[in-house]
């Protein structure tokens, strides 16, 4: 087996060494019968050739974003990532290290936290950041608890615009907690009441913008009525490249941003993983979830970073911790950091306007398609379209003409009599063919 | 003076007027004469840059970078009419660029500054730090499975939905258990679906009030404290005995209709495989209550024992130990669980389907679930950790089930020729006893040597290790937790114990200063974490102007 470097003969070498004359002798403890004589019940070892061609048959039934006109997003989103992020994080010095417990050999990993901390405290308008959640999801999941730990009340209220999933991550951990959690419905349009659902009972109101129907939102009304009962405005994003264009979540007086990173840096991946950004004001850091790096000096006096505040951490605190989080994102804010700075601010801003340009463009031809028509008033990269028939239908017929259309609302609320509308997203990748292959095809279908 | 970058060369004019001033007694005491008599090796030879050879210093991006700078070519938009209904940025956000070149190098010359697995032997416990196979990573990027969304039509990612059935079918062979929930994206997380889990199948017999106590080991991982706590349980800690097991006695001690779990590691984190696993497993049972079993230590056991044979009901896996998914400094990492048949019914959703006609569906929805299912809910938005399961299931195919099995059996054996190596020098708390896939030493045998377990950490470095696993678990009194898994060759191993022989002799003989001012060679010296927490700096903020910093 090529990556077990022991030969039969240092195993008996070994074995005599130890003073037992079987490996299993080793196994001892382990229930007799329960021992497996055999190998279980799955194929024998192969090697790399076999292994390319099981995977690869495998991956060659899906059809890449990049091989068709692609407008998929609900929280995810197709960007191009320089060949420089892919190259580095590959790094072995990056790939094969691990959490940075020992920061005299892990400075590589810590300064680039700091970095990356550094980075999302900008780009949120907050003023701390931590290095990182597993994903937005999880991260408004823990925005929740945290709330819920600085104003000791147990209810948040959750916008009728924040993506399905991040509100069913929500619900999940407060039904468990026996935490409560209003759910507006479904708004399409930005025009929820979510002011009268404040009241002193309320921990937390988590709303999203863009929204998850793709409407930008002015929260600074909403963060006024939070703090006027003493609850906190959890600001959520799912696309980080819209912070490039919009007022940061800070400015309109946000106490926690929480949001999805992969849209910097990192690929689609199916899902998974990408990276969750967290960010605060100074005043709440002790009750943050995640790891946090910072500066210090080391023996000598030269500057230095290390993994700082881990009393609040569950390897310190057990049962008392802020999260159970552990491991978190490591590599994937690695990505988001290197194409941070290979963008900055001028790239950022840059490819920002590109993606609202073409966003604007395909919404203005989407317009003119009969069947289809466009619900928002304001919008980044994605937006709502209603077709004059069920969305998931036309996706499907999308896909035979070779077209991946967006994300039929009905896959994220079934049942929410909503069938007809479908997300649209466009982003840089898109071109002007794109656009016309989405647009021929529906009018054939429509 | 200052080098190019604004930078001092010389320490001691770093600008920190005092470096021991706010330390705590070990910081200031590494600045006392231990330190001084072995001299920093920046004393020596400095240079202009500050730089030494292939040392090189690098200054933050925030102290490089350029706001006009961009390192990626794009063409500004032709003039169009925003929607963004007025709520436009208005303030410069504070991102400074570098070009491509300047930024490969800024992050390479960071990178040399890490230690990572394939740098050299990695023995950290319990955190299974073996070989990643580069196969895996050109395999997760195979444009079908690291190009597509999570949410395009299922008919365009049947290949995806294939290769998580697979994952999981090879997952549930190799446990025997029911059931698999991909989706939790670490360790932690998949203790907390696991625990979900649990408390669903309590809530759905009605004794979601009453059966509200976790028991936890005291040898735990703090996770698992953590987690119980997070979901509302009460955490009931199990006390180790001396012979490092946890005894089936004390547990049913602490058992009674308030009893909702237990979380057991096992292999346990003192390296032990607890023996009386199945008597527990069988208390737990008959108590009505549920065995969540830790599966960080699964390393030891692959292809040896299937813990659904113990009676485990959940258990995560961690991908990025057991099946070598990369840590990447501290992530992703991919958690599944398995299940027994008492609590498959619980997972979680989203989960693939296996069809009649060899398609795949995607079970997204609670109300989707169909049968006797009732998923407790979502762990995370979309499906989960795919780019590790793809780097997993081509670490099992690579394997086999033989090649499993072999790399368990290594693991323990390697771990096994370190004790033997090193048990008449370092003191085995245990006894000197067969362990798993890690061996834990305690601190007695550096009694009266002035070194701490932590000095021997950071001598260790100085040797060109990473050091082991310290002062966890916090059973054993300075622990250090040894695992050097199966990717270590003999020539490695007999290098590494002759190193720690060598380490304790120094010790022994009184060399402390070998080991208090250590590391000597590393790119930093010890670092003060107290002064870091006490005074917390997270982030960069511009300098003060000149005038006022000279004063």
């Amino acid at each position: 087996m090529r990556y077990l470097p022991l030969s039969d003969t240092d195993r008996s070498e070994m074995l005599a060494r130890i003073g037992v004359k079987h490996v299993d002798e080793l196994f001892a403890d382990v229930p007799k019968s329960l021992l497996l004589k055999e190998p279980v019940d799955l194929p024998r070892r192969k090697g790399e050739l076999e292994v390319e061609r099981i995977l690869s048959r495998m991956s060659a039934k899906n059809i890449p974003a990049s091989s068709v006109p692609f407008f998929v997003g609900a929280g995810a989103y197709k960007h191009h990532v320089p060949a420089t992020v892919d190259h580095l994080i590959q790094r072995s010095e990056f790939l094969t290290s691990y959490t940075p417990y020992q920061p005299e050999i892990a400075q590589g990993t810590l300064q680039y936290l700091f970095e990356f901390q550094t980075q999302v405290a900008a780009l949120t308008g907050m003023e701390v950041a931590n290095a990182s959640m597993y994903d937005g999801s999880t991260g408004t999941g823990e925005a929740v608890l945290m709330a819920h730990r600085v104003t000791k009340r147990r209810k948040a209220v959750l916008s009728g615009g924040l993506h399905p999933h991040y509100a069913d991550v929500v619900r999940t951990l407060s039904e468990m907690s026996s935490d409560e959690v209003v759910t507006m419905a479904p708004d399409v349009d930005a025009a929820e009441d979510i002011l009268s659902q404040i009241d002193d009972s309320t921990s937390c109101v988590v709303v999203q913008s863009p929204d998850v129907f793709g409407n930008v939102r002015d929260l600074k009304p909403i963060a006024d009525k939070a703090h006027q009962h003493g609850a906190l405005l959890i600001a959520v994003f799912t696309e980080a490249v819209s912070l490039g264009l919009l007022k940061s979540p800070g400015s309109m007086g946000a106490d926690i941003v929480v949001g999805e990173g992969q849209s910097i840096g990192n690929a689609l991946n199916f899902g998974g993983p990408y990276v969750g950004l967290f960010a605060t004001q100074s005043k709440f850091i002790r009750q943050m979830p995640g790891r946090l790096c910072g500066e210090t000096v080391d023996a000598d006096g030269n500057r230095g970073f290390v993994l700082t505040l881990s009393t609040r951490e569950q390897h310190i605190r057990r049962d008392k911790a802020t999260s159970n989080i552990c491991t978190n994102s490591g590599l994937c804010s690695l990505a988001f950091t290197i194409h941070m700075t290979l963008l900055g601010e001028k790239g950022l801003t840059r490819l920002a306007r590109i993606n609202h340009a073409n966003a604007v463009k395909l919404a203005d031809q989407l317009a003119s398609v009969k069947g289809v028509e466009v619900l928002n008033k304001t919008f980044f990269n994605e937006f709502t379209v209603k077709l004059a028939k069920p969305a998931a239908e036309v996706v499907e017929r999308l896909v035979e003409k070779g077209v991946l259309a967006g994300v039929p609302v009905s896959r994220l609320l079934p049942g929410a009599g909503l069938d007809n509308l479908l997300l649209v997203a466009s982003t840089e990748v898109n071109t002007d063919d794109d656009r016309a292959a989405l647009c021929a095809a529906l009018k054939e279908v429509l | 003076m200052l080098n190019r970058q604004g930078r001092p060369t010389a320490p001691q004019a770093h600008g920190v007027s005092d470096p021991a001033a706010g330390m705590g007694d070990q910081a200031a005491r590494l600045q006392g004469d231990d330190t001084r008599a072995r001299g920093s090796s920046a004393g020596t030879h400095p240079t202009f840059t500050g730089n030494k050879a292939l040392a090189q210093i690098e200054p933050l991006l925030f102290e490089i970078g350029r706001y006009d700078t961009t390192g990626v070519d794009l063409d500004e938009p032709e003039d169009f009419k925003p929607r963004l209904g007025g709520l436009e940025r208005k303030e410069p956000i504070g991102l400074p660029g570098l070009s491509e070149p300047e930024t490969m190098r800024h992050y390479v010359r960071l990178s040399q500054q890490n230690y990572g697995i394939d740098t050299g032997l990695f023995p950290l416990g319990s955190c299974t730090m073996k070989h990643n196979a580069r196969l895996n990573e050109r395999m997760a990027r195979l444009p079908g499975f690291s190009d597509v969304h999570p949410l395009q039509p299922v008919s365009t990612v049947q290949g995806a939905l294939e290769l998580m059935n697979e994952l999981g079918r090879y997952l549930i062979t190799l446990t025997n258990m029911t059931a698999v929930a991909l989706s939790p994206k670490a360790g932690a997380h998949g203790e907390l679906c696991g625990m979900m889990a649990i408390k669903a199948a309590i809530e759905a017999k009605g004794e979601g009030k009453t059966r509200n106590v976790v028991l936890v080991p005291d040898s735990a991982h703090g996770t698992n404290p953590a987690t119980a706590a997070l979901i509302g349980f009460k955490v009931k800690p199990v006390p180790a005995r001396e012979d490092g097991w946890v005894h089936v006695e004390d547990v049913k001690e602490r058992l009674g209709p308030d009893v909702a779990a237990i979380m057991l590691t096992n292999p346990n984190t003192c390296g032990l495989f607890e023996p009386q696993v199945a008597e527990i497993a069988k208390a737990i049972h008959d108590a009505g209550a549920y065995f969540y079993c830790d599966g960080a230590n699964f390393n030891a056991i692959v292809g040896k024992a299937k813990p659904g044979d113990l009676g485990v009901d959940a258990m995560h896996i961690n991908l990025h130990k057991t099946f070598s998914t990369p840590h990447g400094g501290g992530g992703p990492g991919s958690g599944p669980v398995v299940l027994s048949e008492r609590l498959a019914a619980f997972a979680p959703v989203p989960f693939v389907r296996a069809g009649k006609d060899g398609s795949f569906e995607l079970v997204e929805q609670n109300n989707e679930a169909g049968g006797t299912a009732a998923p407790f809910g979502r762990m995370t938005a979309f499906h989960g950790q795919m780019g590790m399961y793809v780097r997993a299931l081509s670490y099992m195919l690579s394997h086999g089930s033989d090649g499993m099995k072999q790399a368990s059996e290594d693991a323990v054996l390697n771990a096994n020729y370190i004790r033997a190596g090193l048990a008449d020098l370092m003191s085995l708390p245990f006894g000197n006893k067969p362990c798993m896939h890690e061996v834990l030493f305690d601190d007695a045998w550096l009694k009266d040597t002035g070194v701490t377990t932590l000095d021997v950490a950071k001598a260790m470095i100085d040797e060109g290790y990473h050091p082991m696993t310290m002062y966890f678990p916090l059973v054993v009194h300075g622990a250090m937790l040894i695992e050097p898994t199966e990717s270590e060759s003999k020539a490695s191993l007999d290098l590494f114990i002759a190193t720690l022989r060598d380490l304790a002799m120094a010790a022994k003989n009184g060399d402390r200063e070998r080991f208090t001012g250590a590391p000597y060679h590393a790119p930093r010296r010890r670092l003060d974490e107290t002064r870091a927490a006490r005074n917390p700096v997270l982030k960069w903020t511009p300098p003060a102007p000149v005038a006022e910093a000279a004063e």
